[in-house]
């Protein structure tokens, strides 16, 4: 992001789009919570959270270590340009059908990720409230 | 954007389920059905899911085609039916009822959960696009 944007809405943009793949990944894990040898996914977020401690900036790793793709059903090295990976999840006790879905974790996980979003999208409308104050005087 | 993929990835799943309530209706509605020979009994259908890569790169569900199951059919000596063979014998449906009951449970309970997604999906779509309307 740019430093305008940056200094505007802080973290709260990059926020939303981790939480936006966030419940992207979850909405997929609950569509195939039926399919045999299916393997649930999660993003990492502890990883980014490493390497942003490390002193590496995860979206510089994402740049570098991702491969070029031309079709967008192709999946990509390592994740976006955020660094964020997407893992396979440890089920507790996976299905016979090789299926490691577990529908009930995934519920409370999808809501727990559309609280999280709700909470970054009333920390920015308050930001762009106090913005149009400052601009508008008074 | 991926709040828009999860759109499509669950109508995948919707539709999904929703053939397999279809066969699974069809399975209790011939459940009683009877015939001459084993070969021309109702075999209880299932679908098989299959995961699919959305154009927009979501991991959708498809039925990827319909198996009957291969259980014989039960045999029962009724000579008094028309369609008895020349032993009185008639072949049922191999369906099971008590399966198809906990499969109908089961792909209503999945469908529900996605049409959930579908709503708070929508929601926080509702919510993004009237970012900055408010005081």
């Amino acid at each position: 992001m740019s430093i305008i944007n940056d200094r505007l809405f802080g973290i709260h943009d990059d926020a939303l789009m981790l939480q936006e793949r966030s419940l992207k990944v979850r909405a997929e894990n609950i569509a195939n919570a039926d399919t045999p040898g299916y393997k649930a996914r999660a993003m990492s977020f502890d990883r980014a959270m490493e390497t942003a401690l490390e002193g590496r900036s995860p979206s510089s790793m994402g740049a570098a270590g991702r491969l070029k793709t031309d079709d967008p059903r192709q999946i990509t090295a390592a994740g976006a340009s955020s660094g964020v990976r997407e893992g396979f999840s440890v089920p507790d006790a996976p299905a016979l059908d090789g299926n490691t879905v577990d529908p009930d974790a995934e519920r409370v996980g999808f809501t727990k990720d559309a609280v999280g979003y709700q909470t970054t999208l009333s920390f920015l409308n308050s930001r762009i409230s106090g913005i149009k104050k400052a601009l508008g005087g008074q | 954007m991926s709040l828009y993929d999860v759109f499509s990835i669950s109508s995948s799943a919707m539709a999904a389920q929703s053939t397999r309530l279809n066969t699974t209706a069809s399975n209790l509605a011939n459940a009683n059905v009877d015939a001459s020979s084993p070969e021309e009994a109702y075999r209880a259908r299932q679908p098989v899911f299959q995961t699919v890569l959305a154009a927009e790169g979501g991991r959708g569900v498809r039925v990827a085609g319909i198996t009957e199951s291969q259980t014989p059919p039960a045999q029962k000596h009724d000579p008094g039916n028309p369609l008895a063979d020349e032993n009185g014998y008639v072949y049922t449906s191999n369906v099971n009822p008590v399966e198809e009951m906990v499969n109908m449970l089961s792909a209503s309970r999945t469908y529900q959960t996605n049409v959930q997604v579908m709503d708070t999906t929508k929601q926080l779509a509702m919510r993004t696009l009237q970012l900055g309307q408010g005081q």
